[in-house]
Order: structure tokens, then sequence, then C-alpha cells
């Protein structure tokens, strides 16, 4: 069981699994959205005194907060437990593109060293990929009123339109960045 | 005692969305590349079996824990906040590979940089907490 379990998902395990999610947390009486943790926990620092916006009771929130802890220690527990070495199974074509901007074993691990990592973070291209995209997430899912969770997967789940016009723009900024900006970021 | 249920609940989506490697950058890189199928069938099985499951809870008339009829109160946010912050956000997670729930994820995967990431997105709510009556809705 632990050994099936090691090995890489496929699409039709994680998907379906993601959406028995969704339905447990409708089951406990709430809805399945991560982006507005950004927002509580902004309230529980005290932001709503110079902004009345996160003058809110953000007591109503904390369940929230502790589903977000809990996924941090199923990271945990996948990495520790679950793990048979890490590699991503990627295309052929994306591990060449990506070879192009100096990535070295594209898929060896979950994530490229060049850019996710504490020395990366001593690079104008890692300040600008950790902390430019984290601000981008932040202000876009909370403009949007969701991110993928509560969007993509919820809010098109239950058929809304207005999710539907989300999700359509976080594609349109998604190809953007992609195929428009990385390719020079990638480089710097 | 309250708030383990949703812990628990946490603690599976965590090693779901380990393990289907959503939280991989390249997955996400390659999605908006076209070029495997895998993060479009994680988000379409999700939301094709979510779409059933929904419609079968309000046929039956489903109760929650509390006895509550369970449905969805719907969004309401106004098309150019939908359209400008989703462009803004998929400009953000086409970049670090992850959305929100993701890069809590990462922490616990063994990434403690993305603490950063963290942080910049708290920052990141902040600040459209405190520009919102300038923009667009």
């Amino acid at each position: 069981m632990i050994e099936w379990m090691s090995q890489p998902w496929p699409w039709y395990v994680g998907g379906p699994l993601i959406a028995v999610v969704m339905i447990t947390l409708l089951f406990f009486g709430k809805r399945f959205g991560i982006s507005s943790n950004l927002e509580t926990m902004c309230s529980m620092v005290g932001a709503g005194r110079w902004v009345d916006y996160f003058n809110v009771n953000w007591k109503d929130k904390i369940w929230n907060l502790v589903f977000v802890l809990g996924t941090l220690i199923g990271g945990y527990i996948a990495h520790t437990f679950l793990n048979n070495g890490d590699a991503v199974a990627i295309s052929q074509s994306t591990i060449e593109n990506l070879q192009s901007f100096s990535i070295q074993n594209p898929g060896a691990q979950y994530l490229p060293a060049e850019l996710f990592s504490l020395s990366a973070l001593l690079t104008i291209k890692g300040w600008i990929m950790l902390v430019g995209g984290g601000l981008l997430v932040g202000f876009g899912t909370r403009y949007a009123g969701g991110c993928t969770s509560g969007h993509a997967i919820t809010g098109l789940s239950n058929l809304e339109l207005p999710s539907l016009i989300a999700v359509v723009g976080f594609f349109i900024g998604g190809l953007i960045m992609t195929h428009l900006i990385l390719p020079y970021l990638l480089t710097l | 005692m309250k708030f383990i249920k949703y812990l628990l609940t946490g603690i599976v989506f965590g090693i779901i969305l380990s393990k289907a490697e959503v939280i991989s950058w390249y997955r996400i890189y390659e999605m908006f590349r076209f070029e495997s199928f895998h993060m479009f069938g994680v988000i379409g099985s999700a939301v094709v079996v979510g779409a059933i499951l929904l419609l079968m809870i309000k046929k039956v008339g489903a109760k929650d824990i509390d006895g509550q009829l369970m449905q969805l109160k719907p969004k309401e946010n106004g098309f150019k906040a939908l359209l400008f912050g989703g462009v803004i956000f998929g400009l953000g997670w086409a970049m670090t590979g992850a959305c929100p729930g993701p890069m809590f994820i990462i922490v616990g995967y063994g990434t403690p940089v993305f603490l950063v990431v963290i942080l910049s997105a708290t920052l990141g709510a902040f600040l459209y907490g405190a520009l919102r009556k300038y923009l667009p809705h």
C-alpha cells in the first residue's frame, strides 16, 4: 500500500480526490477556498488598524487556517514517507526548452533549484520570481475573489459563471507570463 | 477539538496535491505550454467529478454535519474584478508555479524558501485591501 502510494499519482486519481475534499468540506458546512486565508492572516496581525477592509471577525475563519496547516503537514508526510525519488515525468519538449534557459536536470526534483532555493534569493531573478510572483498571486486572487480552489474547482463544479470568467483570466495571465515574460526572466 | 476534522482534511489534501505533482513548478510551466495533459486532467476531472457529486447532493437534498442543506453560495464579483484579478493571479501562478494552496504544501514538502512567497502573497492581499477603492470592480 505504502509502495503504491509512493508512486506519482496519475491525474485521474488526483483530480477526483480533490473533488472529494471539496465535498468533504461542504459536508462540514464550508466552502473550499484557500486564498481567503491570506486576508485572514492580514486581519489577524491587525491590518484593520490601517485598512477597514481587514476589520472582520477573523475568528470565523480559523477553520480554514487549520486546514492550511494540515496541508503543510500533508506535504511533509508525502515527502518523508510517500516518496520514491521526486522525479516529475515532464515531456521531452519541456525538458529541452528549460535546458535552453540553463536549468539543470529539469524534472529531477519538484522545483528547479536555480529558481527556488535560499541561494536563489540572493539573485535578482530569484527575487523577482519569489517576491514578485508571490505579490501577484496574493493581489490577484483577492481581486478576483478566489484562486484555483475557490474558483476553478469549487466555482466551476457549481457551474458559476463568475468563476468561469476568473479561470479564463487565470489562463490569460499564465499564458502571457509563460510565453512572453518568462523567456526573458529565466535568462536574467 | 472541533478543528481536528479540518486538520485531517487538510493533511489528506496536502498529500493528494503532493502525489499528483500539482505542487511541481514544472507541471504548471508545462500546462501553460500545452505540452502535457496532466494538469488539465487533474483540474478537469476534479471539476467533472465535483459537478456530478454536487448535482447528486442537490437532487437528494443531502444535509451537512449540522443538519443544514448542503449548498454552495455562489460568489458575487464584478466582471472587471474577476477578469483583471484573474489575469494578475495567472501571471503570478506561472512565475511561482504555485497557487495559494500549494505554496503552503511546498514548505511542508521541504522547500522553506516558499515562506517568502507566502509572505509576499499576504502582502499582496494587504495591498489589494488597501487599494480596493481605487480599482475597477
